[in-house]
C-alpha cells in the first residue's frame, strides 16, 4: 500500500532522512517511533506528498508521489485521511463545519446526510454535541479528536496520524486506541502512526519502525521490538534517561549528527553529565 | 467582505470627511490670494476623485484589511491549517484566496466611491458654513468642474490598488515561515510593500492618464 524506497531528504547539507526504505501492507498499523527531531514528521510529510524527497521514491496505492503536481495528487489525497499533531482545525469554522468540510468539498451528499455523518464521526471520538463550538473554545485534546473525526469523514482506506494521543488523558488515549483498532482490525483500514506514547504504540501496532541518525534503527513486529537487543531501542521503549541516545546535542552536533556514526556509549554519558553538571 | 468593506466604512468616512474639510480650507487659503475662491469646489472635487479618494482609502484598507488578511493567512500557515487543506485535497488558493480577492476587488472601489461622497460633503461643510457659498452654488460648481472621466480614472486606480493590496497580502500570508514571529514580519512586510507598490502605481497611472488624456 505504501512503498518507500531509498528516501533521502536533505536540508542544506544535513541529511535528515538518509536512505529510508520500508513497505506498509494493507491492513497494517505501522507505528513510527524515534526521539524528537529525528525526522518522524518529515518522513510523514513525504508520505502524504507535501514534501518532495531529495532522492528516492514514495509510492502510495502503487502510484509514485515524487514530482507529482498538486492536481495529480488530488485523487490520491481523497483516499487517505491525515490527523495533524495540533489537529489543524480551521479556526474560522465550527467543529461541525470542520468535520463537514471534506464532505462538502468532495461529495455531493445532501445537507442532511452530511449532518448525520458529522454527528456519527463526532460520536466515534466521544464529542457528541460539540458541533457548534469553535476550535478556540475547546481543549487541545478535543481539537485532536475533532481532527481525527475530520480525517475519517470520507472513510479513508489509509489514515496517517501525527502523535494522535499526546496531550490526551489515559482514558481518552485508550478510547482513541480502541477506535484505531476497530477501524484497522475490524474494517481493514491501514494506519501509519507517529507516536511517542509507548503504551499506545504497543497496543495498536502490527509493525514498528524506530528512526534515529537519519536511518531506521530497528523495525519489526511489536514483539520483535520488545525483544530487540539494540540498546537504543530498549532505552527508548523503556523511557530511560541514561543510555546510548545522546541527550544534549550542541547545535553543531545536531547538524552533523546524521553524518557521524552512533556515538560511543561512554562518550554520550560523559556528555550528559558534563552538560547538566 | 463584511470585514473589508462594511466595518471599514466609519473609518473611511471620518478620514474622507477630514480630507474634504482640509482640502477646502487649504484651497480657500491659496485661491483667496488669486481672487479665485469660486473654484474651491472644483479643486475639492477633482482632487478627491482623481487622487485623494483612491489613495487615502487604499491606505486605510492596506493598514486595516491588508494586514489582517496577511496575519490571518500567516497564522493559518503556521498552525498547519493550510497544509491540512492541501492534504484534504482542497486548494488553499481557491478556498481562502479567491473569496478574499473578490471581496477586496469589490469593496475597495465601493469604499472609494463612498469616501468621495463624504469628502465632498466635508468640502461643502467648509464652503457653506465658513465661506460665502450656498449649497446650490457649491453643488453646481463642483458638478460643472468634474467630468465622468475624473470619476472613472479614480475608479480604475482603485481597482488596480485593490489588486495590488490583496495580492501582496495573500502572498505575504501564505509564505510565512516559522511561528508567531514570522506572522508579525509578514504582516509588516505586506503593509510596507503594499503602500510602496500602491504609491508607485498611483504615480504611474496618473502619468498615463495625464499624457494619454
Amino acid at each position: 500500500m505504501i512503498e518507500v524506497d531509498g528516501l533521502v531528504r536533505k536540508f542544506g547539507d544535513r541529511a535528515v532522512l538518509n536512505d529510508i526504505s520500508f513497505n506498509v501492507h494493507r491492513g497494517d498499523t505501522l507505528v513510527i517511533m524515534g526521539g524528537s527531531g529525528c525526522g518522524k514528521s518529515t518522513l510523514l510529510r513525504h508520505m502524504i506528498g507535501s514534501m518532495n524527497p531529495t532522492s528516492g521514491t514514495v509510492k502510495l496505492f502503487g502510484e509514485d508521489l515524487t514530482g507529482m503536481k498538486e492536481r495529480e495528487l488530488i485523487h490520491i489525497r481523497l483516499r487517505f485521511g491525515m490527523l495533524f499533531q495540533s489537529g489543524a482545525l480551521l479556526a474560522s469554522l465550527t467543529v461541525g463545519e470542520n468535520v463537514a468540510l471534506p464532505l462538502l468539498q468532495h461529495t455531493d451528499k445532501s445537507d442532511d446526510e452530511i449532518q448525520d455523518i458529522v454527528e456519527q464521526k463526532l460520536q466515534m471520538v466521544g464529542l457528541t454535541g460539540f458541533e457548534d463550538l469553535r476550535p478556540d473554545e475547546i481543549s487541545g485534546g478535543m481539537k485532536k479528536r475533532v481532527g481525527l473525526a475530520r480525517a475519517l469523514a470520507l472513510d479513508p482506506e489509509l489514515l496517517f496520524s501525527d502523535e494522535p494521543t499526546s496531550g490526551l488523558d489515559p482514558i481518552m488515549t485508550a478510547v482513541i486506541d480502541e477506535l484505531t483498532l476497530k477501524l484497522t482490525r475490524g474494517k481493514g483500514m491501514t494506519a501509519v502512526v507517529v507516536s511517542h506514547d509507548m503504551t499506545s504504540a504497543f497496543r495498536i501496532a502490527t509493525r514498528m519502525i524506530m528512526l534515529g541518525h537519519g536511518g531506521i534503527v530497528a523495525q519489526g513486529t511489536p514483539d520483535e521490538i520488545r525483544a530487540s537487543s539494540n540498546p537504543e531501542v530498549q532505552q527508548f521503549i523503556k523511557g530511560e534517561p541514561d543510555g546510548p541516545i545522546p541527550l544534549n546535542l550542541s547545535q553543531e552536533e545536531h547538524e552533523h549528527h546524521q553524518h557521524v556514526k552512533p556515538r560511543p556509549f561512554v562518550r554520550a554519558r560523559y556528555r550528559f553529565h558534563h552538560k547538566t553538571g | 467582505m463584511v470585514f473589508i468593506g462594511v466595518r471599514a466604512a466609519p473609518m473611511v468616512a471620518l478620514t474622507a470627511f477630514s480630507v474634504g474639510v482640509t482640502l477646502a480650507m487649504q484651497a480657500a487659503h491659496s485661491l483667496e490670494s488669486l481672487g479665485a475662491q469660486m473654484y474651491i469646489p472644483d479643486l475639492v472635487m477633482l482632487t478627491l476623485l482623481r487622487e485623494m479618494g483612491p489613495v487615502l482609502i487604499a491606505v486605510i484598507v492596506i493598514g486595516r484589511s491588508g494586514s489582517a488578511v496577511a496575519a490571518e493567512l500567516g497564522t493559518m500557515k503556521v498552525s498547519e491549517e493550510i497544509e491540512a487543506l492541501e492534504v484534504m485535497a482542497i486548494d488553499p488558493v481557491q478556498f481562502l484566496v479567491v473569496p478574499r480577492f473578490l471581496a477586496m476587488m469589490i469593496m475597495l472601489p465601493a469604499l472609494t466611491i463612498f469616501g468621495n461622497y463624504i469628502g465632498i460633503l466635508g468640502g461643502w461643510a467648509v464652503c457653506v458654513f465658513a465661506l460665502d457659498f450656498n449649497t446650490a452654488g457649491y453643488v453646481l460648481e463642483a458638478l460643472q468642474s468634474a467630468e465622468p472621466w475624473d470619476l472613472y480614472s479614480g475608479m480604475i486606480k482603485s481597482v488596480v490598488f485593490a489588486w495590488i493590496v490583496i495580492t501582496i497580502a495573500c502572498n505575504a500570508g501564505l509564505t510565512v515561515e516559522g511561528g508567531a514571529e514570522g506572522v508579525g514580519q509578514a504582516t509588516t512586510t505586506s503593509v510596507v510593500q503594499a503602500l510602496l507598490a500602491m504609491l508607485v502605481m498611483n504615480a504611474v497611472l496618473t502619468g498615463i492618464f495625464f499624457f494619454a488624456g
